[in-house]
This record gives structure tokens, C-alpha cells and sequence, in this order.
């Protein structure tokens, strides 16, 4: 019984393990672009924008602080968009 | 199914070493089908294991004692709640339980990355499988969980360690071992960032929630050490600077310091080299700390393990390499690891962070040189010289003092640059309610213990930082919204849950960091020896020895320990404030030079722990029966039971029952007296309040922002953005209201 059992989980394993290996299809690693670190990027640039509007609504930057880091913030962003649209393009 | 355990991690173990292979050698050769094959090499690793374990467990609840580890860490009379996790109170069986989850999470996180991060996850699936086969490999060679006892299964086992039998056994070593094996993730991830030469955030922001996870657990595994140090060790303490409780304080300590030095990076671009530093600190002490647990090679009330055993020497390679790999890889890399930014200015929110990252360290550094001082001084002059609690006190009390007091500035101020007169209004409530705990304490006697005193000034500044920024931030969201308060405060934190979760643990920590305060500086403790009627004072409590109680407990037909007790009254001011019971364990012990009755008072013994606990003041009280005038009988017992061995089995069972039935009723109708512990300190329960509230806050940064609230705020932003690549003029503040 247990020689059975071992038998059918090595056959279980060897077949799952390997079938990246039996398909063709996916044998290229796709090279790993600026992209994904861009998104990476944007979304904590977005993060930036909301925590500063937050410190800003509590109290924690004046008038006059918020908008110069608000504009700061969002040239930065507009930089990541426009680096992501040039490797779309 | 013994030969189908070991079997199963003998496969597993082979998979690991393929999969490190193909791994690597996808990466290198960018070739996508070998480094998908090592993913599902993990994904079956964790099957195996699974499989393995699952075979472990149903041997101990069905008390199969053909297994080694089940005949000497179980028994038929121990209670089928605690079968279940005595597996992992053995050694094979606890580092079972450490390859069981590292494949777990190592294959969560291989899911959720797959597609992403390319040419990071082929290295740090193989950096997962290494720890794999590391454990696996201990398992088959050193230390097997599927050993068979030669000759046959005895017919009784000898039982769980009776100081194991408490219910955080079930919950403890799983908590403590997720945190250890949880930090191995971001670590393998750090590792395969800096192979791959890819050190911006994005291994950071796909790991974050296994290191943030890793913390949580590390702190309930601790949390749960320290109540059942409280209630189950007889000593009265939660805390004992244990070089056990130590090991996982060390990376929980390092993991704290990279949760919040981890947002610089994300916001700043800046502390590259601190964080991936403080990652592989993490990942590396998690492992030491599983080595000092399971090692033996310090001495520990927690560790129960052989002394001296093999493993030692494995362990001590496996940290040899991760530390030495961590410092070669940083070093290498350390030019792609310079930071984008510098800091602003010292009034910004990154500057206190960094400041509170700081002494993080310097309490790891504290820790760590005190635990390991027994080693050191051995290596140095020959003799084990341990540092008990004054000392670490001596560092670890100040700086939490300083801790507490930055966690609560650095929330307070912006990113980047804070402006002075904002950040004179911002501390004007925290302040205010600093030195209202001040007057408080002062009021009731605590400026006679000066350390105390600040802590509490610190923990009130702490809760009122805490509590400023939920109202300003609740009232804010109700200007926008509309929204009445209790609302505006749910949805205010739901969209910002790892900002307030964070608060939350603040919050949390200035309620554990008072009880820890006021329960170590004004605890009061007498140690009387009283005889039945009879009273002591402590801490402005009467405490009556009323009657000693004695009976037995069975269990599955068969005796399973011997309780030896008293009830006692507690009065304060000549008013009754509760009645407790406390009692001694004895187990039986299956010692064949001990004469058969004294077997049943020579073996393990326990504390049942008489407790009255409340939000001021924790009444605690442990006794330790005198059982020496119970000797002459015993003996006398063993000599009888000595000369009648020949009698049928049934005959000398019932005998043996009636011998011992007689000496416990000798003891509770004629009781010796009997010596007690009696613990008198105030604000324990804030331990356990502060430690809850941090668990809630840990959950809610843990939990996962809603999906639609995500992609509303990314939308607007993405528009508000987009507007101002079009629009030349300068945005404009939102409108205060």
C-alpha cells in the first residue's frame, strides 16, 4: 500500500514539475522591463499626493505648504506618466 | 505509514535541489519553462510537506506509538486537544512545522508574483527552496519524525511535558514559527533584488505584506509566550529576558524598524541600503532565533530540547551563509543602492522615522549582546556568565522612553519639510495631555520610581498624538462627506487602513508600554510559608489560607496527576475582594529506579496559577506544597509495593490506587504548611489590552484596501495628473473646510 502511494506522488510530482518544461510555448523569459518599476512607481507617487492632501486636511501643512508639495508631487507623477506612455509608444 | 513520511520528504527534498537548479538556470539563461518549473517545484515541495505532516498528526491522535516521536512526546492520557500539537513540542516535529510553512507562504508568494517582478522571483524561489531543502534535509538525515521504535510500539507513550499542556500551545509555536518562516520571504526577495540588480520598490511593495505579516505573527507568537510565562511557569513574570523570548524579539524588533523605514523608500527613494540591510537582518535572526529554540545551546525555560544536540552545528552554517551572503551582496551592490533623495529637513516626518529606526537597532544591538553574552563570556574565559534583567533594563527602559515619545512626534509632522508653527500647534493637545498624566501619576505615587514616571508622561504624549489624529482625521472626512461621525470615521480608516492600522498599534503600544511600566516598577511580592488559617499582607491586600484541597485527576481510565492545593480569601480594607484557588500538579513518571509511589510525586510538576485580574491591579498566587512530611508514607508505600510485585496486575492497580488515594487525603485533613507566592501589580491587564489593540491594528494595515475605493482614488488621481500634463497653471489647494 505505501509503496503505492509512493509510486503515484513521485509520478504526481514529476508531472506537474515538469510540464513548463513539455510545452514549448513558454520557454522565453520575457525580459523585465522599466515597466512594472514605473508602475511601482505611480502608485506610490499617487499614495504621496493623497498622504500629503490628508497631512494637509489634518493640519499637518499650511495653505501655502500643501500647495507647493501638491504641485511638486504631481510634476513628478506627470514624469512617471510620461515615461510610461514613451515605453508603450 | 511511516515509510510514506519519510518517503515524502525524501521526494521533497530532491524537488528542492531541482528546483534550486532550474531556477538559477531559468534565470540565467532566461529561459521561462525551467524557472516555471521551479515554482512548481515549490508548489509540490509544499504538497509533500503537507502530505508528511498530515501523516505526523494522525499518528499522534490516533496515539500510534510505533512512532518514536508519538511514544516519546504523547500519551493515551493526554487530552486529544494537546495530541494535536504535541507534535511540534518534539524537536523533528516542530522543525516539520517550520518546512510545513515556510513552503506555505514561500508558495503564496510565489502566486501572487507570478508574471511580475521576472527577473527577481527565479532567485528568490530559489532562496526559498534553499531554506526548503535546509529543513527538509534535517528531517531526513539528522532528526526524523518517521523513526519506528525497534521491537515493536510500546503500549503507552510517555506524555506531553505537562508545562506544554496549556492552551497556547496550540497557538504559540505556529504564531512564532509563520513570523520566523514569514520573514524568510521578503528576505529571499531582497536577495533575488540584488542578484538581479533590481533594487527599486518593487520587490519592497510585493513583499511588504509578508514582512508587515511577519511582525504580527512574531508579536502574537510573543504576546501568547508571555501570558502562558504568566500563568503556567509559577514565577509570576511575563518576562524573564529569556534568551527563547529574546530570539523572537530580535527580528520583531528589526521587522518594526523596516515597516516604517520601508515608507521612505516608498515615498523618498531614500534608505535603499537601510532597508534591504534591515531585510536581510530580519530574514537572518528569524533563523537564529529558530536555531536558539531548537539548538539547546543556551540554557532557557522555554527551550525543550536535548542540550547540545547536532543540529547545532547546521544552524550555525545556515547563518554563517545568510549573514556573509547579506553583507557580500550590499556591499557589491551598494552603488545602484544610493538613495534618490536626502533628507529635507529634521523637522519631517523621515527624519523621526529615521530617529525611531535608530533606537529600533540599538535595542536589537541590546538584545543581542545580552543573549549571547553567556556565549561570548564562555568563549572569552571558559565560564558561562548570563545578564539577567537589570541590565537589559538598564538600555531597553530608556530607550522605549525615547520610543515612545518619537512615535509620537514623527505621525504629527509632514513628509519632507514641517513648518515650525504648525508643528507647535500639532503638539499642543499631545503635550497637554502629557502633563495631565503627569499630574495623575504624580498624584498617585509614582514619582518615587523616575523611569516609570516619564514612561507614563511618554505613553500619554504617544495617546494623545493617537487620539488627535483620529479626531482631526474623522472630522476632515465628515467636511467632505457629510458623513456623521462614527461613519466618517469607519470610511476615513477603511480608506486609509495602513495609515490608521498604524495608529491603532501606537495606540496599542503606549497602553503595553504603561502596564509594562507600572507592573515592573510597583509590583509588590511576599513569599510566605503559612499553615491553614493563617494570613499575609501584600500590596495592601489580606491574603487567608482558608483549607488545603488534594485530589486526583484521571484521565482515559488511568491516573494522570496528583493536585495538591489551597483556597485562599483575599480581602482589602477588611472587605472581601475574591476567593482563589491554587494548586500543584504532579505527573506520574515512568522512572523505573523510583518506587512505585514515589513515581507519582518525583515526576513533572506544574503550577495552577490562583489569579484575580483587573484593569488597576492583578492579584496572583501560586503555592508549592511541602510534601516532605508525606515521605515516611511514600517510602513505606514504594517498600510494600517492592515486596507484593508478583501480585496480578488488576489486584496491584487497584492497590496502588487505594495507597495513593489514602496519602492525598493524609495530606488535605492533616496539611503541612504549605509555602506561597503572592503578587501584587498593578496595570498587567494593560498589557494584554495594549497587545490586543495592537493585533487590531496590525490587522487593519494588513488588510487589503477595498478593490473599488483603489481604483476610484487611482482614477481621479490618474485624471488630476493627466489635467496638469495638458494644463500649464498651477494646481490650487482644496478649499479647508
Amino acid at each position: 500500500m505505501e509503496a503505492i502511494l509512493i509510486i503515484l506522488a513521485l509520478a504526481v510530482v514529476v508531472w506537474v514539475v515538469s510540464a513548463p518544461l513539455r510545452n514549448p510555448e513558454s520557454t522565453d523569459l520575457a525580459p523585465a522591463g522599466d515597466r512594472a518599476s514605473l508602475e511601482v512607481a505611480k502608485e506610490a507617487k499617487y499614495r504621496e499626493i493623497r498622504d500629503a492632501e490628508i497631512d494637509w486636511r489634518t493640519g499637518k501643512l499650511s495653505d501655502e505648504d500643501y500647495r507647493e508639495q501638491d504641485r511638486r508631487l504631481r510634476a513628478e507623477a506627470v514624469e512617471i506618466l510620461r515615461e510610461l506612455d514613451r515605453l508603450a509608444s | 505509514m511511516p515509510v510514506f513520511g519519510r518517503a515524502c520528504l525524501i521526494i521533497a527534498l530532491a524537488l528542492t535541489v531541482y528546483g534550486i537548479g532550474a531556477a538559477v538556470y531559468g534565470a540565467r539563461a532566461g529561459n521561462r519553462g525551467y524557472t516555471e518549473s521551479a515554482r512548481r517545484a515549490m508548489y509540490a515541495t509544499a504538497g509533500l510537506v503537507t502530505v508528511a505532516f498530515a501523516v505526523l498528526e494522525v499518528a499522534f491522535l490516533r496515539s500510534d506509538f510505533s512512532f518514536v516521536t508519538v511514544a516519546t512526546h504523547s500519551s493515551t492520557t493526554t487530552p486529544f486537544f494537546y495530541k494535536a500539537a504535541a507534535a511540534w513540542s518534539s524537536q523533528e516535529g516542530s522543525l516539520l512545522l517550520w518546512a510545513f510553512l515556510l513552503c506555505m507562504w514561500s508558495s503564496v508568494v510565489l502566486t501572487i508574483t507570478r508574471g511580475r517582478l521576472r527577473d527577481v522571483t527565479p532567485y528568490a524561489t530559489a532562496v526559498l527552496l534553499g531554506f526548503a531543502a535546509f529543513f527538509i534535509g534535517l528531517l531526513v538525515f539528522s532528526t526524523s519524525p518517521f523513526d519506528t521504535v525497534a521491537g515493536g510500539a510500546p503500549a503507552e507513550g510517555t506524555g506531553l511535558n505537562p508545562l506544554l499542556r496549556h492552551p497556547s500551545m496550540m497557538t504559540h509555536p505556529i504564531a512564532l514559527y509563520s513570523g520566523y518562516t514569514l520573514a524568510a520571504v521578503p528576505f529571499a526577495f531582497a536577495i533575488g533584488a540584488l542578484i538581479a540588480r533590481r533594487v527599486d520598490a518593487e520587490w519592497i511593495a510585493a513583499t511588504r505584506r509578508f514582512a508587515l505579516a511577519s511582525w504580527l505573527a512574531l508579536g502574537i507568537g510573543l504576546l501568547l509566550g508571555a501570558r502562558w510565562s504568566y500563568v503556567e511557569l509559577g514565577w509570576g513574570g511575563y518576562w524573564a529576558w529569556d534568551p527563547v523570548e529574546n530570539a523572537a524579539l530580535l527580528p520583531w524588533l528589526t521587522a518594526t524598524a523596516l515597516i516604517h523605514s520601508v515608507q521612505i523608500q516608498e515615498k523618498r527613494g531614500m534608505l535603499k541600503v537601510w532597508n534591504v540591510s534591515l531585510t536581510l537582518a530580519t530574514g537572518t535572526l528569524a533563523i537564529v532565533g529558530t536555531f536558539l529554540v531548537r539548538s539547546g545551546v543556551l540554557d532557557s525555560i522555554h527551550a525543550f530540547v536535548e542540550q547540545g544536540n547536532t543540529i547545532a552545528w547546521a544552524f550555525t552554517g545556515l547563518i554563517a551563509i545568510c549573514a556573509a551572503g547579506s553583507i557580500g551582496l550590499v556591499v557589491s551592490r551598494r552603488a545602484m543602492l544610493a538613495s534618490e533623495h536626502r533628507i529635507e529637513s529634521l523637522l519631517s516626518r523621515e527624519a523621526f522615522f529615521l530617529g525611531n529606526n535608530l533606537v529600533f537597532i540599538a535595542m536589537t544591538f541590546v538584545v543581542f549582546w545580552g543573549t549571547f553574552f553567556p556565549l561570548i563570556s564562555e568563549a572569552l574565559t571558559g565560564t558561562k556568565h548570563a545578564l539577567g534583567p537589570p541590565w537589559f533594563g538598564k538600555y531597553i527602559v530608556p530607550l522605549s522612553i525615547l520610543l515612545a515619545v518619537l512615535s509620537g512626534i514623527g505621525p504629527l509632522l509632514s513628509w519632507r519639510r514641517a513648518t515650525a508653527v504648525n508643528a507647535r500647534r500639532n503638539f499642543l493637545v499631545p503635550v497637554g495631555i502629557a502633563l495631565a498624566a503627569l499630574a495623575v501619576s504624580l498624584g498617585l505615587g509614582a514619582g518615587r520610581r523616575p523611569a516609570a514616571e516619564l514612561m507614563f508622561v511618554a505613553c500619554g504624549f504617544l495617546l494623545g498624538c493617537v487620539g488627535q489624529e483620529f479626531w482631526r482625521g474623522t472630522r476632515a472626512r465628515r467636511a467632505m462627506s457629510g458623513e456623521r461621525l462614527p461613519v466618517a470615521l469607519i470610511s476615513m480608516v477603511r480608506r486609509n487602513r495602513r495609515r490608521y492600522g498604524g495608529y491603532l498599534v501606537h495606540a496599542g503600544i503606549a497602553l503595553l508600554f504603561a502596564g509594562l511600566a507600572a507592573s515592573s516598577a510597583f509590583q509588590h511580592i511576599v513569599t510566605p510559608t503559612l499553615t491553614v488559617g493563617q494570613s499575609a499582607s501584600v500590596g495592601g491586600y489580606n491574603i487567608h489560607y482558608d483549607r488545603a484541597t488534594a485530589n486526583i485527576s484521571t484521565r482515559a481510565g488511568s491516573l494522570e496527576k496528583i493536585n495538591l492545593g489551597g483556597d485562599l480569601t483575599v480581602r482589602k480594607d477588611g472587605k472581601l475582594v475574591t476567593r482563589l484557588h491554587t494548586e500543584r500538579g504532579y505527573y506520574p513518571t515512568d522512572d523505573s529506579s523510583l518506587g512505585m509511589i514515589s513515581r507519582y510525586f518525583e515526576g513533572e510538576q506544574t503550577s495552577e496559577v490562583g489569579l484575580k485580574a483587573g484593569t488597576r491591579q492583578d492579584v496572583w498566587t501560586v503555592i508549592t506544597p511541602d510534601t516532605d512530611p508525606l515521605r515516611p508514607v511514600i517510602s513505606k508505600g514504594d517498600k510494600v509495593f517492592a515486596a507484593a510485585r508478583n501480585l496480578p496486575p488488576s489486584m496491584g492497580a487497584a492497590l496502588l490506587g487505594t495507597a495513593i488515594r489514602g496519602i492525598v487525603d493524609r495530606y488535605q485533613h492533616h496539611p503541612p504548611p504549605a509555602q506561597f507566592r503572592f503578587i501584587v501589580s498593578p496595570l498587567v491587564t494593560w498589557i494584554w489590552l495594549g497587545a490586543i489593540v495592537i493585533l487590531f491594528g496590525g490587522l487593519t494595515a494588513l488588510w487589503p484596501p477595498p478593490g473599488g475605493a483603489t481604483r476610484r482614488v487611482r482614477a481621479g488621481y490618474l485624471s488630476r495628473v493627466a489635467r496638469e500634463s495638458t494644463a500649464p497653471t498651477a494646481p490650487t489647494a482644496p478649499t479647508a473646510s
